[in-house]
């Protein structure tokens, strides 16, 4: 029965971080392609499906590594993927050919049948490098394509030498591999003289601090004004109809059904608002418990991941990580964090599975803990941009200051105070290069698919808890305790613990429910920064238990909740 | 002789020689998996404020280096 059995190759994409392997892998494979995550690690790859002659292979894009040996968690996960894969493509920069070497020679030592792709082929020419490829091929036993991945130059040759790949009978000693690497390099690749182009100098003078972060401040001011205009035009103009046009009717049948009360009907649909879905109000889990995750959240989390990925191809977000390394690290994060905090200031939920990208279990407790207090999402600061009104200018600047402050104060307690270790920034800076449109379509596709897989579930479990714990009425119990500390620490009308309380579920709509209240600036000032800190919302709480852990994410609570009490009683003291 | 300081203490623009690491077998692996090590010529091209990372240049290649890893790599200028 063994002959029934397909077996399926699995053809693996190695090779240095920002050598275009994963332009190379979208040109390989189609639109069936997943992020997973290697199991027991944060280390996610991407695999998808290719077909030659009439044979599927299995194809992954394996995490970008330099070396081997230096033993960081995307190299531990790179030598355990090598060992099941039948076909290695490893993925060279030529215009960078001793890094890349590095790996290919190391790679050749492992015996899996290999072939390299010699990847921006085309950029060698203005950067006066030659390189005899075929020379190449002979030194190193196994086939050398020279390709140009965001073209598509180079890869049908590539897929149809595919099969050629072979185990090569290259060897050297591991003391003597710059030697080896330093040889190879002198006998295929000539170097002539040129001058340095435009972008290279821009690429370098944007690293200047002088120029650099005047920059880096145009590009974010730039960056959040288009992912407002993407985020809430896409609420405005397709969410929020659909939902209020074809969504409500259904919904309201469905709770006449019902007989429009009982436990079941509390649950699913909730209370109904002068006898309409309110989305903001309603609490079901068919109506804000969809709502939040679709209709609010995903929005932003698209024109987010759109952002990003311009960014991320065309080399910028490395060059920023470096701008903002030295006030990080003494937060006890890394300055490639820059990554998750402009997330979350979309989206708290992206923003908090970005952390991943972080090397260590603390860097990633203090990232997201950071960022659920300190970092307003996109759809909050709308809100609270409204509520100021007339005073925006000066309640925006006392609102922002004092939530950059939070989060400098307690990254430095943080860096004191939790254990572990938080290494030092080591990266390669790429050069500039420009961002190819289908490329971009192809990876926000994967990150969408995987947004939505990794969060959605999580965060419909987290509205559903939530549901039967106001349904029971535990939540409010809870607040009917905590309301003496609104008015007395805050300051705040004891009206307002409803809007806290709400803000579980969506802090925008918790801060709507403060405009009735008649608050004066300093109230609005408290209650906007109050609610920002005091509490994730549900998806963000959800998302915190399954990144962090559970003991983690009550640890990260009670800094929440106690900073939130400090902050919000000073204030009150102070202003 | 020439002069030896360490990375950190170098100018931007300024080219030099690695001659010694300070560092572990694990920072020397890491520094080496990016190019950098004994022997290799490079160039500072800039520099962070607040003790931040040290940008430099091999080949066609940029590394941005951790202050504190920069303090312990050590450089003949040429």
């Amino acid at each position: 029965m063994d002959g029934d059995r397909i077996i399926v190759k699995k053809i693996l994409l190695m090779g240095n971080p920002n050598n275009g392997k994963s332009v190379v892998f979208n040109r390989l494979t189609g639109a069936d392609v997943i992020i997973s995550n290697y199991p027991g690690t944060t280390v996610d790859f991407t695999q998808g499906k290719m077909r030659i002659d009439e044979e599927d292979m299995m194809v992954m894009d394996v995490p970008g590594t330099y070396s081997l040996d230096a033993g960081d968690k995307a190299e531990r996960v790179a030598v355990k993927m090598l060992k099941d894969g039948d076909i290695v493509v490893n993925v060279v920069d030529a215009t960078n050919l001793e890094k890349s070497l590095n790996l290919t020679v190391q790679l050749l030592k492992k015996k899996t049948p290999m072939i390299i792709a010699l990847n921006f082929w085309d950029e060698t020419k203005h950067k006066g490098i030659a390189i005899d490829f075929q020379k190449l091929e002979e030194i190193l036993g196994v086939p050398c394509i020279p390709i140009c991945a965001v073209t598509g130059e180079g890869i049908k040759k590539l897929t149809e030498r595919l099969k050629e790949a072979k185990i090569s009978k290259f060897s050297y000693e591991d003391k003597e591999k710059w030697h080896v690497i330093g040889d190879i390099i002198g006998q295929v690749q000539k170097l002539s003289h040129r001058h340095h182009t435009f972008m290279e100098r821009l690429g370098d003078i944007s690293t200047i601090p002088l120029f650099g972060i005047p920059l880096a401040l145009v590009i974010l001011f730039f960056t959040f004004k288009i992912i407002r205009f993407i985020g809430e035009g896409l609420i405005g103009y397709v969410f929020e109809p659909v939902f209020e046009k074809l969504w409500s009717p259904l919904l309201l049948k469905f709770s006449a059904v019902l007989g429009s009360d009982g436990l079941i009907h509390d649950v699913l649909i909730g209370k109904l608002i002068e006898g309409k879905i309110d989305y903001g109000q309603s609490f079901g889990l068919l109506t804000t418990g969809l709502f939040v995750p679709i209709g609010a959240v995903l929005p932003y989390v698209f024109a987010f991941y759109i952002i990003l990925s311009v960014l991320e191809d065309c080399g910028y977000l490395p060059r920023l990580a470096v701008l903002v390394d030295g006030l990080m690290h003494r937060l006890g994060i890394h300055g490639l964090a820059i990554i998750p905090m402009m997330l979350g200031l979309g989206c708290n939920v992206p923003g908090i599975l970005s952390t991943r990208i972080l090397a260590t279990r603390r860097e990633r407790f203090i990232a997201a803990t950071l960022l659920s207090i300190a970092v307003p999402c996109a759809a909050l600061q709308a809100m609270v941009v409204g509520l100021m009104g007339k005073h925006m200018v000066f309640g925006l600047s006392v609102v922002y200051g004092t939530l950059f402050v939070v989060w400098v104060v307690l990254g430095i307690l943080m860096d004191r105070l939790v254990s572990g270790t938080s290494p030092e920034i080591f990266i390669e800076i790429p050069p500039y290069r420009r961002p190819y449109l289908t490329d971009l379509l192809k990876k926000i596709w994967i990150r969408m698919k995987w947004f939505i897989k990794e969060a959605i579930p999580f965060v419909l479990l987290g509205v559903f808890i939530v549901n039967i714990l106001y349904t029971l009425g535990i939540i409010q119990f809870v607040g009917k305790y905590t309301a003496p500390v609104v008015s007395g620490i805050f300051g705040l009308p004891k009206e307002a613990i409803g809007a806290l309380l709400v803000g579980f579920l969506r802090k925008d709509v918790a801060v709507g429910m403060l405009a009735p209240l008649a608050l004066n600036l300093k109230q609005l000032i408290i209650a906007s920064v109050v609610l920002t800190m005091y509490f994730p919302c549900i998806a963000t709480f959800s998302i915190l238990i399954k990144e962090l852990g559970f003991v983690d994410m009550l640890k990260a609570s009670a800094i929440m909740i106690a900073s939130a009490l400090i902050v919000g009683g000073m204030l009150n003291l102070i202003l | 002789m020439n002069e030896r300081i360490s990375l950190a203490d170098m100018q931007s623009g300024q080219k030099g020689r690695i001659v010694q690491i300070d560092g572990g077998g694990g920072m020397t692996r890491r520094l080496d998996a990016l190019g950098l090590r004994v022997g290799k010529k490079i160039q500072k091209v800039s520099k962070q404020l607040m003790r931040g990372p040290v940008i430099v240049s091999h080949g066609n290649a940029r590394v941005a280096v951790g202050f504190g890893m920069t303090q312990r790599i050590w450089m003949e200028i040429e």
